[in-house]
């Protein structure tokens, strides 16, 4: 195989697993036997929830962190610590607030030793590919979210790298100043300009992947692995409202939601089953919105998730987390992309205030197996309370301490909507005593 | 903000000491004990400074400043090039840090006149007969006074550098040198700088408590304005000791106008967020110095060693490298080997310690000292309630008209700057002409320089205080004592609780000259702790100052870790607002 393959590929993904320690010492995979292959001239998207260990795969490739098992190589060089040739672009921009425009960008050049005269030339020349002119001076804070960005750009793209890692660039952005930098760098692309050979990003923005990707890697969770390849030949520029765009879309839609029915009783997006299910901490309230803006017209109890997402203005992350949670109350139903009512879910949305709360217990204890467990408890014992303590450590043995944060938030705050038992913060104890 | 981080106790770490904070309580007592037996065995006196004695005449006082300022400026190089390698060793290496951390924490509460009694008399039998060995003693003393702080806030700052700045940076391949200067040492600069800016606050006492010091037969007495005081004191001239008030009031405003609030408006660009804020702080001085040219020339030199510096291709050694990329837990017979090493240098501390103490000292000394101790945290504790019923309603008052607040708030972080030792001559004549109770009369001087402390904290909260908070309670009618307990005390808790830390440590410290003070030749004595260390010094006794010195180490970390650690860490989880 590999004397086969021309030695043209950036990047070479072999059978990579990464495990992290959980809380009880045990490790948790949230990487399995993932392959990848870069070629020169693609752009390539991670797609995927959050949690789906997609960005743990970018910060492999970076050489941030080591795969646990497997083999990484770029250039045909087995990464160890960040490989030459690869430059990075952050979510969350990570600009030097202490450095001006300018002398974020000379950074990287600083580090590899070029001459001064040199690197001032290309750092300006960077800037003005990207459309910063006149910021040279100018202090990250002084710059609205775009401009940072673009600064982040700049600041890859001068190094001349020929492997542009994209760490979900545009989501810390809002929807308009995204867009203008997404069709900004693509037209650098198709152009021509951009002093790059690849990009491999990662998103879980669906049209963002349609948008500017040439083939995405669709990610599964728990633990994440590659689900599916999906090849997009649509000519640049793209147009949002093709309709073989909104097929693809809306495909993707169906295809991340599916694997929810195939695989139950655990579900999907969901970790773990039985007491050891990781919780995603959803306010009450939003749940009890979404169920009654899926009651109400124009839904009348199914709704497609991308125009569901469009006009809650929501990213597709967050309307699967609430999708999910609602299937796992048994309120809801994810199928074929779409969200649809229980009946349940339907007498709930028509329910007043105490009912609802009944009847979200009933449902909590029932479905979720955990407040089961810590009712029983309660119920037990002479004194009626329990420290969180005891419950944590129960948790800890299936999951992060992260998760096991989360997952205790959600059961505080849904066991206080539902009236099932009561949690006093300071001396996080849980007790079946309400104040009165 | 960094006393906060250096209190705020990290997360699942239990608030009360652990082992390794006896480790370190013995560790630093051992060493104790290791230089003044050192010492004790070519004690000589010392003549030389006796050639150029000092004399009250106020056209002196110009210089003597100038010398008492140099120490100053020498001991806060040496605090922040101490800051700069023990943080980062703290930080970058675990194994260090399980000693080192605990070791500050407890170097922090050993009271700075003490380390001064042990010192003075290593570092004069370093230079014999040189004046060389007592400015150092002195500016040693002062550095143990300014340093402590600053590590701690280095050493917060690196352990929370933001992990996507830390992945840019070994993305973009920066060397480990090239990353603590470009990253670490900015993102620490904030915090830093606060704290030394505290630091400096805090030394002024202690330089002019340094200069004039008698330990045992050797009396050493630097030019400065120290050194004029205590001459002042012991010739009863009134007037000297206001000129040299005075002189001390310019100092510190010219210290204040023309280095802080130059280096403070400079290092506003090192806050770390993302959005410009409203009111930065400005400067005259380093206006001047960005807009004049031939200043600007003056700093070109400096930025370039800078570069220079920041650029070097030095690569740090493996334990100071980020753990980039390292899979797999740490080694546990390293770890083992390394517990081995600090237990048996601290058994060998405690056994030298003991084998020192219990020549001279029995358990009487022992008891007798830990009464002490009991009689100085009582006074600690009724000044530190007085000030806070005195000073509290005064800071919420003013703290809650902000134009007020804008003009105290600087004089209150001014008289914290004081050095209250100059002025306690003044309540001495007092007490003797009265013929007050020292025992009682004494003890004020002890908060004099740290309750101001309590008193621009307290504004700060409540300039801080939500306004739409403040008209909820209005439109409620909250009145009386049920808006104290419900609205403002609630808000300014957090302020109130950093002020009052501060202003706890100080009057520890503070207990050593204040204790025992005297004018002319009459000499005032209240019993206390710190009255024992100052005596047991003045008369050369080492094994009573070691004792009397661990005593008041143990009961200052208990008192922080039992009572202002939880009370802390309960202001910063359920009463710190936004």
């Amino acid at each position: 195989m590999l004397d086969q393959s021309p030695p043209a590929s950036l990047l070479d993904i072999r059978g990579v697993c990464r495990s992290f320690s959980k809380g009880s010492g045990e490790d948790l995979l949230v990487l399995e036997k993932v392959d990848l292959t870069i070629k020169a001239g693609e752009i390539v998207g991670l797609l995927g929830r959050s949690g789906s260990g997609k960005s743990t795969l970018l910060r492999i490739i970076a050489g941030l962190i080591a795969p646990s098992s497997g083999d990484a190589k770029c250039r045909g060089e087995t990464i160890k610590g960040p490989p030459h040739g690869v430059a990075m672009v952050f979510q969350s921009f990570a600009l030097f607030p202490w450095l001006t425009v300018l002398q974020n960008v000379e950074l990287g050049l600083e580090a590899l030793g070029v001459e001064s005269s040199v690197r001032r030339k290309r750092a300006l020349a960077a800037i003005d590919l990207i459309g910063l002119d006149g910021f040279e001076s100018a202090y990250p804070k002084e710059l609205s979210g775009g401009m940072r960005q673009r600064v982040g750009f700049a600041r890859a793209l001068v190094v001349h790298p020929d492997l542009l890692l994209m760490d979900e660039p545009f989501s810390a952005l809002d929807v308009l100043t995204a867009e203008t930098l997404r069709t900004d760098l693509i037209d650098l692309w198709i152009e021509g300009r951009l002093p790059i050979k690849s990009v491999l990003m990662v998103t879980h923005n669906i049209e963002e992947a349609v948008l500017m990707c040439d083939r995405i890697l669709v990610f599964s969770s728990n633990p994440g692995r590659v689900a599916a390849e999906i090849k997009v030949d649509l000519p640049h520029p793209r147009n949002r409202l093709d309709p073989t765009f909104r097929q693809l879309v809306d495909s993707i839609y169906a295809r991340m939601t599916r694997r929810a029915e195939a695989r139950s009783p655990s579900i999907e997006g969901i970790q773990g089953t039985g007491v050891g299910m990781v919780l995603n901490h959803v306010s009450s309230n939003v749940l009890s919105g979404l169920i009654e803006t899926l009651a109400a017209p124009p839904y009348h109890g199914r709704a497609d998730l991308p125009v569901l997402a469009g006009s809650l203005q929501l990213e597709a992350d967050e309307i699967f987390h609430l999708g999910e949670s609602l299937q796992l109350l048994r309120f809801a139903q994810l199928s074929e992309g779409d969200l649809v009512l229980t009946d349940a879910g339907t007498r709930f949305a028509h329910l007043e205030t105490d009912a609802r709360k009944r009847l979200f217990a009933e449902h909590l204890i029932n479905y979720v197996p955990v407040m089961g467990l810590i009712r029983r408890v309660l119920d037990e014992r002479p004194s009626h309370t329990a420290p969180a303590a005891r419950f944590r450590n129960e948790l800890e043995d299936y999951m992060s301490e992260d998760q096991a944060d989360e997952t205790l938030q959600a059961i505080v705050s849904w066991a206080r909507y539902a009236e099932l038992f009561a949690y006093d913060e300071q001396a996080e104890m849980f007790s079946l005593e309400n104040p009165h | 903000m960094t006393l906060q981080d250096m209190l705020s106790p990290r997360l699942g770490q239990a608030l009360r000491p652990n082992i390794w904070d006896v480790v370190a309580l013995v560790l630093v007592i051992g060493a104790m004990v290791l230089i003044v037996y050192g010492g004790e065995q070519t004690t000589l006196p010392l003549s030389a400074l006796d050639a150029t004695p000092v004399t009250l005449d106020p056209a002196n006082l110009p210089s003597y400043a100038l010398r008492t300022t140099m120490r100053m400026l020498l001991a806060i190089v040496c605090s922040i090039i101490f800051t700069f390698i023990y943080a980062a060793l703290a930080a970058k290496n675990r194994r260090a840090e399980l000693v080192l951390i605990p070791l500050l924490d407890i170097l922090q509460s050993v009271p700075i006149l003490g380390f001064l009694t042990f010192t003075v008399v290593f570092f004069l039998n370093l230079f014999p007969g040189s004046v060389f060995g007592a400015e150092l003693a002195c500016v040693f003393a002062i550095f143990t006074s300014q340093a402590w702080n600053m590590t701690f806030s280095m050493y917060q700052s690196l352990r929370s550098v933001p992990k996507d700045l830390e992945e840019a940076s070994q993305s973009f391949h920066l060397s480990g040198w090239q990353r603590f200067w470009r990253l670490d040492v900015p993102f620490a600069m904030p915090g830093l700088i606060w704290n030394t800016m505290m630091s400096m606050s805090g030394g002024w006492f202690f330089v002019v408590a340094s200069e004039a010091i008698t330990v045992g037969n050797t009396t050493v007495t630097l030019p400065g304005i120290g050194s004029y005081v205590a001459l002042a004191i012991q010739q009863q001239n009134l007037p000297a000791i206001f000129y040299a008030l005075i002189t001390m009031l310019l100092v510190i405003v010219a210290y204040d106008q023309l280095l802080f609030r130059p280096v403070v408006a400079w290092a506003d660009k090192f806050r770390f967020e993302q959005t410009a804020s409203a009111t930065a702080p400005t400067s005259w001085m380093l206006d001047l110095f960005r807009r004049t040219r031939a200043l600007r020339a003056l700093t070109l030199p400096f930025s370039a060693l800078n570069k220079i510096i920041s650029n070097l291709q030095i690569s740090l050694p493996g334990s100071l490298r980020p753990p980039a990329a390292k899979a797999g837990p740490p080694s546990r017979v390293v770890d083992a080997i390394w517990l081995a090493i600090v237990l048996a240098s601290t058994g060998y501390a405690a056994w030298r310690a003991y084998a020192y103490l219990s020549v001279t000292l029995g358990l009487s000394d022992i008891v007798s000292a830990i009464g002490d101790g009991f009689i100085t945290l009582a006074r600690v504790i009724v000044l530190i309630a007085l000030a806070t019923l005195i000073w509290v309603p005064v800071g919420v008052w003013i703290g809650l008209r902000p134009k007020l607040a804008e003009r105290i708030q600087p004089l209150a972080q001014f008289l914290a700057a004081f050095p209250a030792n100059l002025a306690f001559p003044v309540f001495v004549v007092l007490i003797v002409r009265y013929g007050l109770s020292a025992n009682i009369w004494l003890s004020p001087l002890m908060i004099l320089g740290t309750q101001w402390y309590i008193l621009f904290n307290v504004i700060a909260g409540a300039s801080a205080f939500p306004s739409d908070l403040r008209e909820a309670a209005g439109s409620f009618h909250l009145k009386g004592w049920r808006w104290w307990i419900k609205v403002i005390l609630p808000g300014i808790f957090p302020y109130y609780i950093t002020g009052a830390i501060t202003a706890s440590g100080g009057s520890w410290n503070a207990s050593i000259v204040a204790e025992v003070a005297s004018w002319g030749t009459t000499h005032l004595t209240a019993s206390g702790l710190g009255a024992y260390i100052a005596e047991a010094t003045e008369a050369g006794d080492f094994p009573k100052v070691v004792l009397g010195i661990a005593i008041m180490c143990i009961l200052v970390t208990l008192f922080n870790r039992l009572l202002w650690r939880p009370l802390y860490a309960f202001g910063e989880r359920r009463l710190r607002l936004g």
